[in-house]
């Protein structure tokens, strides 16, 4: 018994020593480090779930929806419940397929995440986020779906709300597009930055890119509790979504959709147009009223991510590139449009604004014969006949005496250049500052260009000059090829005497962009100061409070007393009376509102002639700046100015309703009542 | 009135009950209450993590609380039986427990939650014969190492090697379900039977040094199941598989120590909710107690099984009589080894192992025989001392 005792008493001791082992441990765990595992606790028990904020709407200047949000029942698939299923979900998928009609590759390759060797259509998203696979279910085929879950795990069908456009194509590349928003641009944002879901959009492209930031809203989150099997027990937290800020636009659905159709017109009425835009700028506010550009898309494509079809079709050559907004992206030689900058120059290179020229039929440059239109001869004129007849050998003539006194050739240091920098004044050569995104900046073929371009050049050229053009059939072609690339190879970083006369009537090397274009006629004819133009005009809260009216900066002056602006305005309203547009405008009610404008028809090599047409209205005091191109759309007066006359006709309601009353454009902004509805006019 | 003069005159039950050294006054009314507490706190655990079975149900509570009430009974029957007497009964106790080992391993034996260890009795009830089996065996070799030799403080050899045979015998049955867990508690009735019944120090190194080659062979010739193998390796680190054999030690521990300090409230665990921790119910209902009671809570589990073990001591110490020492230190040692190892393997410092947390738990078998053995406890405390 004594040995039992002993024995027992180590016992008790061990006891109590365990005792305290667990609790000293419980202690560790539970008080120590118990806040560690509170939020790993939190990281298994729930899920956040993004609850995107609804975006805000595009307006027009009338409050009418550009771009408006439809709710529509949206079949997602969650590719991590997917990847746990015995075959990898390639079961589940082809039931869906079933159900939605849709071949079972096209629905595998929609959640596939995008990588270097992963082509479009992709999933961009978080790869932790349920991909949405079709957002035109209907409700038989949601409720197909959520009554057999267990025969779809992972997949889900709910309500979200889809961009849709009232206008159709109208302004497809200008309103741009949503896609999922990426990792990275998630990264710059502000707020919520831990809630990276692939589900939030980010606008990809025009106003929707530009904005996005106001369009975007702050979207919500809810934390819900879930079990080991990953089903919802109830939300633990809840932030709601507010709702993005509309954006109200200077546009006019009606302009909008009169120019849309008269570019179309034009577009068809030209065998072989490959592209066209038309700007129309309100001359008083500097913004954009409407714009359009051709070849054009259903921007509905986008919705419900975009399948492989569609996304090629958009970037093949055949569709036109449709993504491309050649209104600030087409860069094109001017043609005679050009004019007003090179008159300007001839001005400030000290010709008299009231001086007599001669519009000769040709004028030698630097011994080469450059003929005016057809080599007629027309005599002595003043500038202002000279624009209205659209007479080429007097800036032949100018360009060329301003190009020797700059030194010819073999320039002096600091030439004036002045030819190249009233361009400038009137903002070639450099993006407008539109608020639309990738605008191009045109060119100015200046001696400097010249330069770089020959740098860039002048080894293809020189091995060229030695071993010609064996791959080109025709030999007196490739024999005036190797002249050439000789020419450029020795002296191609020189601007020659052929460049100057060519760059003062828009020919040649230089390239604008329809928007600069537009808004140099809208200096031009306006108070002469350069603006960018807008199309955003305010930013307005769901509930209808005005957050920020957009202003137009003004960023620079055209380099011309009001005598003379008035002077060259006054002799651009004679163009469509008795210049180079008087047939297009045939007919057209002058007396009711008279139209300025300047035909252009640039000569582009190996194609057909770019059309253009740029013009203002009323001419007297201009209220509209509309400018038209039509890319091998031929003469400025065949293909460009009739459309421009439509635009006009159908803005002033000459032979059809008008489309504003008045011809007025919207000078106020939309009222909201207090629920976010526009207060119709 | 006149009750109160027929009281007088002829002591009524009540009062011979609870009069001065009555058997009801010698009970150990501390451990009695630990116990009692330890069982409420089970049946709250049980419901808080079988309610989410079924939307609306109370899950495994009124099966828990029945089987409860079996097992006071039992525990009653037991403490009204002269532990001495036992002594006469424990080969037939033994033997019974064996022929329930043996029939599970006959087709009538079940497999529940993957272990081949029941044996099913119809209408939703089953038993486990490991569970009797403790006590069967913890009563033959209490009974065998009882008897010292004469003039002697130890038993005899033959006892010792007739005790080893018998737990050899059970633990070989035991480990035929297989069923790791209950082999090692029968090793450590074993073991606490040889060492608290007085066998020589050489023995009891020769005897470590056997299991030691024992277990060594177990592993060496891969006579484990890979499962018990990893939960070994996952014990040793957890991180090896978090997912798989590390996911119950992982789960388990976030679930206690979110409970911090004070805990989420009972049915305000989310962990115990979501159901991440396995077999909550039973093997793991001390999580449950760790996230909804906190630290203080669970602490105060622990506690409460500190009571039961300590008070069990004493009544060891107490007793006049070996067989009754040896009983009750041997129950000490089984409740002491299954309470460290359960709490010992949510809190990250035991491997996992299928043992289930006494008075705890739910279980029928497990409960019936962690009471039967309160019982016996009992038994021992009433008649086991003199008083003077």
């Amino acid at each position: 018994m004594i040995r039992m005792r002993t024995r027992l008493l180590v016992l008790h001791v061990l006891v109590l020593a365990l005792l305290v082992v667990l609790v000293g441990r419980l202690y560790q765990v539970q008080v120590v480090h118990g806040q560690e595992f509170v939020t790993r606790a939190t990281e298994t028990r729930t899920r956040t779930v993004i609850v995107p904020a609804v975006r805000g709407q595009i307006l027009d200047s009338s409050g009418r929806p550009l771009v408006r949000n439809r709710t529509a029942l949206v079949v997602s698939v969650d590719r991590a419940r997917l990847s746990r299923t015995p075959d990898g979900g390639a079961m589940v998928l082809t039931k869906l397929s079933q159900v939605l009609g849709r071949p079972t590759q096209e629905l595998q390759r929609k959640i596939t995440p995008c990588g270097p060797r992963v082509p479009k259509p992709c999933w961009t998203g978080s790869p932790y986020q349920p991909v949405p696979l079709d957002e035109k279910v209907d409700t038989r085929e949601a409720l197909q779906i959520l009554e057999r879950q267990e025969e779809f795990p992972g997949v889900t069908a709910e309500i979200h709300s889809v961009r849709q456009y009232p206008g159709g194509r109208a302004g497809a590349q200008m309103l741009g597009y949503l896609q999922p928003v990426t990792e990275e641009e998630l990264e710059k944002r502000e707020g919520l930055k831990a809630a990276f879901s692939g589900v939030d959009l980010a606008g990809r492209d025009g106003l929707e890119y530009v904005y996005d930031d106001a369009l975007r809203g702050k979207a919500g989150l809810r934390r819900v509790q879930v079990d080991r099997m990953g089903k919802a027990l109830g939300v633990e937290e809840q932030v709601t979504p507010v709702p993005g800020d509309h954006l109200v636009t200077s546009i006019d659905s009606r302009i909008q959709a009169v120019t849309e159709k008269a570019l179309d017109k034009a577009m068809k009425s030209a065998p072989s147009a490959d592209g066209g835009a038309a700007v129309v700028l309100d001359a008083r506010s500097g913004r954009v009223a409407a714009l359009a550009s051709q070849p054009n898309y259903d921007p509905e494509i986008w919705g419900g991510g975009i399948s492989a079809r569609g996304y090629q079709w958009l970037m093949s050559e055949k569709s036109g590139k449709p993504l491309v907004s050649r209104a600030i992206n087409g860069q094109f030689a001017p043609g005679s449009t050009f004019k007003v900058s090179s008159v300007t120059a001839m001005l400030r290179a000290g010709y008299p604004l009231s001086g007599s020229y001669n519009c000769s039929g040709s004028v030698n440059v630097g011994g080469r014969a450059f003929n005016n239109f057809r080599g007629q001869s027309l005599g002595m004129m003043n500038l202002h006949t000279a624009l209205v007849k659209s007479c080429d050998s007097i800036f032949y003539r100018a360009a060329y005496e301003q190009y020797l006194k700059d030194g010819g050739r073999y320039p002096k240091k600091n030439p004036k250049e002045v030819f190249a920098n009233t361009a400038r004044a009137f903002g070639f050569g450099r993006p407008t500052g539109v608020d639309l995104p990738g605008e191009s900046a045109g060119r100015i073929p200046d001696r400097a260009w010249k330069k770089s371009l020959w740098n860039q050049t002048s080894a293809v050229n020189c091995e060229r000059s030695r071993k010609g053009y064996p791959e080109v059939k025709d030999r007196a072609r490739a024999e005036f090829l190797k002249r050439l690339a000789l020419e450029n190879c020795t002296e191609g970083f020189l601007l020659r005497p052929g460049d100057s006369a060519n760059f003062s009537i828009g020919q040649g090397d230089v390239l604008v962009t329809p928007m600069q274009l537009a808004r140099a006629y809208m200096a031009l004819v306006g108070d002469g100061k350069l603006r960018s133009p807008r199309i955003g005009w305010a930013q307005v809260r769901p509930d209808g409070k005005v957050v920020r009216t957009i202003p137009v900066p003004v960023v620079g002056k055209l380099p011309l007393s009001e005598k003379e602006r008035l002077y060259i305005r006054s002799a651009l309203s004679q163009v469509t009376k008795d210049g180079t547009a008087a047939g297009a405008f045939a007919g057209f009610p002058m007396d009711k509102v008279r139209i300025g404008g300047k035909t252009g028809t640039a000569e582009v090599w190996g194609k057909q002639d770019t059309s253009w047409f740029a013009s203002f209205a009323p001419a007297g005091n201009p209220q509209y700046v509309v400018v038209v191109m039509v890319s091998q759309g031929g003469f400025g007066a065949q293909t460009a100015a009739p459309a421009a006359r439509e635009i006009y006709e159908g803005i002033y309601g000459i032979k059809r309703p008008e489309a504003v009353p008045g011809g007025r454009i919207t000078t106020r902004l939309p009222a909201f009542r207090p629920d976010g509805t526009v207060v119709p006019r | 009135m006149t009750a109160r003069t027929v009281a007088v005159q002829r002591p009524s039950l009540l009062r011979r009950l609870v009069q001065e050294n009555s058997p009801i006054r010698r009970l150990d009314g501390l451990m009695l209450v630990a116990v009692a507490g330890l069982c409420v706190i089970g049946t709250l655990l049980v419901w808080s993590c079988t309610r989410t079975w079924a939307p609306g149900s109370t899950g495994l509570v009124k099966k828990h609380l029945l089987n409860e009430a079996i097992g006071v009974v039992l525990c009653a029957m037991v403490a009204t039986v002269d532990h001495r007497a036992m002594r006469a009964y424990a080969p037939l106790v033994f033997v019974v427990s064996l022929v329930g080992l043996a029939l599970v391993i006959t087709p009538l034996g079940a497999t529940i939650n993957g272990s081949h260890s029941w044996i099913l009795l119809g209408g939703g009830f089953a038993v486990q014969p490991s569970e009797f089996a403790k006590v069967g065996l913890l009563l033959v070799i209490a009974m065998l190492l009882a008897q010292p030799a004469e003039g002697a403080d130890r038993p005899r050899g033959l006892d010792v090697i007739l005790a080893i045979l018998a737990a050899v015998l059970t633990m070989g049955l035991v480990m035929l379900q297989p069923d790791l867990g209950t082999a090692m508690v029968l090793a450590v009735i074993t073991a606490a039977g040889l060492v608290l019944g007085g066998v020589r120090k050489r023995v009891i190194v020769g005897l470590v040094v056997a299991a030691a080659l024992g277990i060594f062979s177990v592993f060496y010739f891969q006579l484990l199941e890979p499962y018990q193998v990893a939960r070994f390796t996952a014990f040793v680190d957890p991180s090896v598989d978090p997912r798989g054999v590390g996911y119950n030690a992982t789960q388990s521990l976030i679930a206690i120590g979110s409970g911090q300090l004070l805990g989420k409230g009972l049915l305000g665990g989310g962990q115990t909710t979501g159901r991440f921790v396995p077999e909550q119910h039973t093997d793991f209902i001390f999580t449950v107690a760790g996230e909804e009671f906190g630290f203080l809570g669970s602490a105060a589990v622990v506690v409460l099984l500190g009571v039961v073990l300590v008070r069990g001591l004493r009544i060891a110490r107490r007793c006049e009589d070996r067989f009754g020492t040896l009983v009750a230190g041997t129950i000490v040692c089984w409740f002491a080894f299954q309470t460290f190892v359960n709490v010992g393997m949510t809190i990250g410092i035991m491997p996992i192992t299928g043992l289930p947390l006494p008075f705890v738990s739910y279980g029928g078998t497990a409960t019936f025989a962690n009471l039967m053995a309160v019982g016996l406890l009992q038994a021992i405390k009433v008649r086991g001392q003199s008083f003077l």
